[in-house]
Formats: C-alpha cells, sequence, structure tokens
C-alpha cells in the first residue's frame, strides 16, 4: 500500500471517529423511551403544567403574533436565519398529539424530537434540560389539555451551513450537556428553588449572557448580560452593580419588577422595557409571590463583579461636551417636561435619568430603543394603566437622538460615554 | 461647564430656587389620561387632533369601538406599522379600551380640508364612488355604511372626512395588498379589493377635500342595514389579554 493511501485511510478513520464521538455526545444521558400506556392526567396535573408553562414563557415563542394560542409560527430571529416555533396543541397531524411524555420529556432535556431530529437551541434546551421528569409530565398534561389547532409547522429559514443536522450535532457536542438539576445542600431552599427557576424553566440567560461567534453561551450560570442578536435590545447583567444587579436590592423591590413590571426603589421609579416587558406579561406577572421571592433571593445572592469592559470616561470632559453641545437644547424642548430640568423625573410616573443605571450603561443600545421607539411599561394588574413616553423616531433623526443621549449621559452627575449617530443607527437598524 | 455642577445638587437647587425663581420646577404632571397616552399625542398631534406631516391620522372624536378594533389590530398583528405594534404590545384590553374611549370622548375642531390637486374628471369619479358606488362591479358606495354625512356610526364605523389625503390613500392601499385587515370577514379587504388603484387616488382626492362641519360627530346608528358582513362592526368579542 502506498503512503497516500495510508493517509487517506488515517483521515478516513480519524474523521469517522470524530462523527462516532459527536454523535455519542449527542445521545448521552438519554433514557429508553417507555412505551407504557400513558395515565389520564388529573386536574391538578394540568394546572400545574400551566403554571409551570408561565415560569417558561412557552406561549411567548409558541404563539404568534394575534395567532391561534400555543399552535406555533413564531419566528426566533438568530444570526444564523429564522427558527420558527412548531404547533404545541395537541392536533396529532401538526401538533403535540402522537408525542408521549417520553417523548416530550427527551426533547425538553436532550433536545431531540420525536422523529430523533436534532432541535434547534433557539428552543432553550440548555436550560430546560434541568426541568425535573415530574415538570416535564406536568407540562406534558398541560399541552394535551389545550384545543387542538391544524396548524402546519413553518420551515427555519437558516443559512447553509447552520440548516444541516450535522452541524447543529457539532454545536451541541461543544455547547450542550444534558443536566440533571443538583440542589446545593450549603444554601437555604428559597435559593435553590430560585435557582432551579432561573436557569432552568425561566431561561433567564437565552438573553442575559453573551454568545460566541457560534451562538454558544458558557452555561446557564452566566448571567453577565449581552446583547440580543437582530433585536439589538442588551440584556444587562444581572451580576453587575452598574447594570441589573440586584444584590442591593430588597427583595420586595425584585418581585414588584417582576409581578407588576414596574417598582419603586426609594421614591424612584423603575421600571422594565422592551423584551422584558414580554417577559412581565408572559411569565413572571403570572407566579407565586413565593416563587419571585425565591428567584429574587437567588439573583440577590449572585457574585457582583465589574465587568472589564466599563470604561469610565473624565467626567470633567464628558460634561463639559454635553452641557455645552446641541443635546442640552433639544432636552429641554423634547424631555424635561416629564423627566425633569435635572432629570429627576417624576416619583412613581416618569423614572428619574439623573443616576438611572439604563441611561448610563456602557452599551447605549436600550437608551436609543427607548428614544426611538417609545414605550408603555407593561399593563400588568399592579399598574393596569401606564403612563408612556412617545416614540421620537419620526421628530428626531440619528445624530439628533446621539447629541440627546450624550447630553443626557453626561448631565447631573451622570458620567457615561458619550453616543455617536453611528451607534444610534447600528441599533435602530434593526427590528 | 455649567454653574450648578460645581455645588453640591441640595445648593445648586436652592440657590437656583433663589436666583432663578422656577427655573428649576419639577416637571408639572397631573395623574391624568390625557398625561398617559402621551405616548399617543407625539405623533397624533395635541390631544390627537392628528399629525403635523400629514401622515399620522386623526384620532380625537372617532367612534370608541372603532378606535378600540384599530388599537386591538395593532397590538395583535391584524394592522402592521413598527411603531404602533411596538408600542401597544405591552397593553391589555382593559387599558386599550380606556385609551380609545378617552380619544373618542374629545371634540375638537377639525383642520381646514387639503385643497385637491386631481382633475376634474378624477374628482367626480371619486365623487360618484363615495356617494353612489358602482354596483356593475359590485362596489358598495362608501354612505351606504360610513352615513350619508361621511362622519362614521358610532361604536365601530370610522369618519371618512378629516382626514389627510397621503393617510386615506396609504389605508385603501394597504388594504387593497392584505397589509392592513381587520377582524374576519374583512368587508373593507373586499371593497379595497374590488377598487383599481385610480379609484382609491380619486376617492381620497374628494374626501380630503371636504370639509367637516362645525360640532359634526359620527352618527348614532346606521342609515340602513349593512351592505357587507363587517366583523369589525359588532363590537362584542371575548377578551384576548384580559
Amino acid at each position: 500500500m502506498t503512503a497516500w493511501r495510508w493517509t487517506a485511510l488515517g483521515v478516513a478513520a480519524l474523521v469517522a471517529a470524530l462523527a462516532g464521538l459527536v454523535w455519542a455526545l449527542n445521545v448521552r444521558d438519554e433514557s429508553a423511551i417507555d412505551t407504557a400506556a400513558p395515565t389520564a392526567p388529573t386536574a391538578e396535573l394540568i394546572a400545574r403544567g400551566a403554571y409551570l408553562a408561565h415560569a417558561g414563557n412557552c406561549a411567548g415563542c409558541h404563539t404568534a403574533t394575534g395567532g391561534a394560542f400555543y399552535a406555533g409560527g413564531r419566528g426566533v430571529p438568530t444570526p444564523f436565519g429564522t427558527v420558527y416555533a412548531p404547533n404545541l396543541t395537541p392536533d396529532p397531524a401538526t401538533g403535540l398529539g402522537r408525542w408521549s411524555r417520553a417523548e416530550f420529556w427527551r426533547a425538553l432535556h436532550n433536545g431531540r424530537s420525536r422523529d430523533g431530529r436534532l432541535l434547534y437551541p433557539a428552543f432553550p434546551y440548555p436550560n430546560y434540560t434541568r426541568i425535573t421528569r415530574d415538570d416535564a409530565d406536568a407540562l406534558h398534561a398541560y399541552l394535551g389539555s389545550l384545543p387542538a389547532v391544524a396548524q402546519p409547522n413553518r420551515p427555519h429559514a437558516l443559512r447553509f451551513p447552520f440548516d444541516q443536522q450535522a452541524a447543529l450535532a457539532v454545536w451541541r457536542a461543544l455547547y450542550f450537556r444534558p443536566t440533571v438539576h443538583a440542589t446545593d445542600a450549603t444554601r437555604p431552599a428559597e435559593w435553590n428553588r430560585g435557582a432551579y427557576l432561573v436557569e432552568g424553566l425561566g431561561h433567564c440567560n437565552a438573553c442575559h449572557a453573551s454568545r460566541n461567534a457560534l451562538g454558544g453561551t458558557t452555561g446557564p450560570l452566566d448571567l453577565a448580560g449581552g446583547l440580543i442578536p437582530v433585536q439589538n435590545w442588551y440584556a444587562p447583567s444581572l451580576t453587575s452593580p452598574q447594570e441589573a444587579g440586584v444584590a442591593a436590592w430588597d427583595v420586595q423591590d425584585i418581585v414588584a419588577l417582576l409581578k407588576t413590571g414596574t417598582a419603586a426603589r426609594g421614591g424612584r421609579l423603575v421600571a422594565v422595557a422592551g423584551p422584558m416587558s414580554e417577559v412581565v406579561i408572559g411569565s413572571t406577572q403570572h407566579l407565586s409571590q413565593a416563587d419571585l421571592g425565591a428567584m429574587a433571593s437567588y439573583l440577590k445572592a449572585l457574585p457582583q463583579t465589574i465587568p472589564d469592559n466599563v470604561t469610565v470616561a473624565p467626567v470633567k470632559a464628558i460634561a463639559a461636551a454635553a452641557t455645552a453641545g446641541p443635546g442640552a437644547k433639544l432636552y429641554e424642548q423634547h424631555c424635561a417636561p416629564c423627566h425633569g430640568e435635572q432629570g429627576e423625573g417624576v416619583s412613581g410616573i416618569y423614572p428619574a435619568l439623573a443616576g438611572n443605571r439604563a441611561v448610563v450603561m456602557s452599551t447605549p443600545a436600550n437608551a436609543v430603543h427607548l428614544v426611538v421607539e417609545g414605550g408603555f411599561a407593561p399593563a400588568t394588574p399592579g399598574n393596569p394603566r401606564p403612563f408612556g413616553m412617545p416614540p421620537f423616531a419620526t421628530l428626531l433623526n440619528d445624530g439628533e437622538v446621539a447629541q440627546v443621549l450624550t447630553f443626557v449621559r453626561g448631565s447631573w452627575g451622570n458620567a457615561a460615554a458619550a453616543v455617536s449617530a453611528l451607534e444610534v443607527s447600528r441599533y435602530r437598524g434593526a427590528k | 461647564m455649567s454653574w450648578h455642577r460645581t455645588f453640591p445638587v441640595g445648593a445648586a437647587l436652592a440657590l437656583a430656587v433663589g436666583a432663578f425663581g422656577a427655573a428649576h420646577a419639577a416637571p408639572k404632571v397631573e395623574d391624568t389620561m390625557a398625561q398617559r397616552v402621551q405616548a399617543c399625542t407625539g405623533c397624533h398631534g395635541p390631544q390627537g387632533r392628528a399629525g403635523s406631516d400629514g401622515y399620522y391620522p386623526r384620532i380625537a372624536g372617532k367612534p370608541a369601538g372603532y378606535l378600540y378594533n384599530q388599537l386591538l389590530g395593532f397590538r395583535d398583528g391584524r394592522r402592521s406599522y413598527g411603531l404602533m405594534n411596538s408600542l401597544l404590545a405591552p397593553l391589555s384590553d382593559d387599558y386599550l379600551r380606556e385609551i380609545a374611549a378617552h380619544f373618542a370622548g374629545l371634540t375638537l375642531p377639525y383642520p381646514q380640508p387639503q385643497p385637491a390637486t386631481a382633475n376634474v374628471d378624477a374628482l367626480s369619479r371619486g365623487e360618484t364612488l363615495v356617494l353612489r358606488g358602482d354596483a356593475a362591479r359590485r362596489i358598495p358606495a362608501c354612505v351606504q355604511c360610513h352615513d350619508t354625512t361621511l362622519m362614521g356610526v358610532a361604536p365601530a364605523v370610522p369618519a371618512l372626512i378629516g382626514l389627510p389625503r397621503d393617510y386615506l390613500n396609504a389605508q385603501l392601499g394597504a388594504w387593497r395588498t392584505g397589509n392592513r385587515r381587520a377582524a374576519a370577514p374583512d368587508c373593507m379587504a373586499q371593497v379595497a379589493q374590488a377598487l383599481a388603484p385610480e379609484d382609491i387616488g380619486a376617492v381620497s382626492q374628494w374626501l380630503a377635500a371636504q370639509p367637516v362641519a362645525n360640532g359634526a360627530k359620527p352618527a348614532a346608528q346606521l342609515p340602513a342595514p349593512l351592505p357587507l358582513r363587517c366583523g369589525g362592526v359588532p363590537d362584542e368579542r371575548p377578551a384576548t389579554r384580559p
């Protein structure tokens, strides 16, 4: 046999071994699909499943805007293309009607579909893998109780090679590992419950973590913030006191924010916005005080670190540029009537901008969205008639948005870097 | 650097009051519905009278049921305009109903009509379609549903006069292409699809040129049974988001 033949044989063996390894990593920790006849679910189990479905905000993706409840069709935009959430109603042909509890569990725990295909992690099974089998069975019972809707699934629109199962298998070998949620005996039960909800069903780090070029995170414990791809909202760090860390907050304020969408911290209004509004509407407002308290105590206990990418610009330079610039005039005209001439806001109605973390965050993405699109806090039973901020998209161009944000970020003690028209254009561009 | 940066905030505020009176007074904000819906009047004009650029429509004084249907439509994706869709996404049925009632209850003077720029033939075609329709093409007259005054009918049929021409054109076009939809059966989609693009231009030209009488309001009831079935007209339907 000649040398090149040996080489070819070696390469082939290596490829086969790697493929075998990738496959083995993809099916690890899979239990056999049991075929036992299902018992009829109790009303209690269905109700628990409904509650858990809120905790996971399943309808957030599996119900299209204005579409039939849980019949799928909403697109999740990713840098690799759009993934369309499937129909979860019990329709046998187009929904989950033929799925057994075991097959449903395998989807949540191992990220594999009934037909054995690997699922895209836009379905956050890297988090849902932590869901207990009991909770998975309750979710299965709840989804089985919904009215069946015959609505065929929309095929994903992903670019090559991301539309290939082999590529997905490699991704999973690198970034996904089926995990059973472990209780930390050194922590109180409340913290453990919070960890289970935040790391598992709540899939908080699906947004609140940065992703690498392949869309991988370092795991459900990473809550250090990240720009949400395509939407270009920044999910702030839950581990930084300069962003959205809540270590210094009272539990009741954290609970209020998750339950009602707003909180009054020491007389200052705090409100959620953007994608977090969706989370409050679809998920956290429906959770019990006990579970919200558990999530709050877990979030409070997260180790707080100041991210290394924070650059504090010289305050004097910023103040001079900001307060002398044309942003001051724009602020006076458009913003001061509600947010006050000193950025002090109106107690309980309009947030203060002086000392507001969302305003001075190193990434100005959310401030740009808010100025351009305006917004209401979510309408919840605890805050049923929210005040709204007008969109300035039609009144201010990119340069003017940059000027007014530069002013706000550099006034009244705020000391964040200036915002350029280019940044405004980049963050508002998507949608 | 402005002077107040050099002092602690408390001292600065005290000085400001002494030196300039109320120059740095806290914003005057009242807990009213008008204050809550400032997000709307930014584009739709003071009190919802219409925007300055001829595109954002007047919402003041429109029938409450019609406004409510439109708010639901924007929130639930039957109507598509990015700013409206994202603004309304977090709001409940109840609050949207209250917002609709707020604007429906405002009676404010209408602006002067827009002088027509179309030729006489086009205007006459527009007038004919509005007042008499076109039976041969199964197009009902606008006045059959929107009242002989064209001021609409409470609670769910809107006025067609007092609106900018660009807005009318855009809406009829959107209905024709399926970009704007109402609850099924979508009668306006049927009408708009029967119209040719020249018809739409003619109707918009004629409607935008009509004056609105002082104190004109939507009619209390329909002039006759509707010629088409309209899903948007019966106002009562199950809440979609409590």
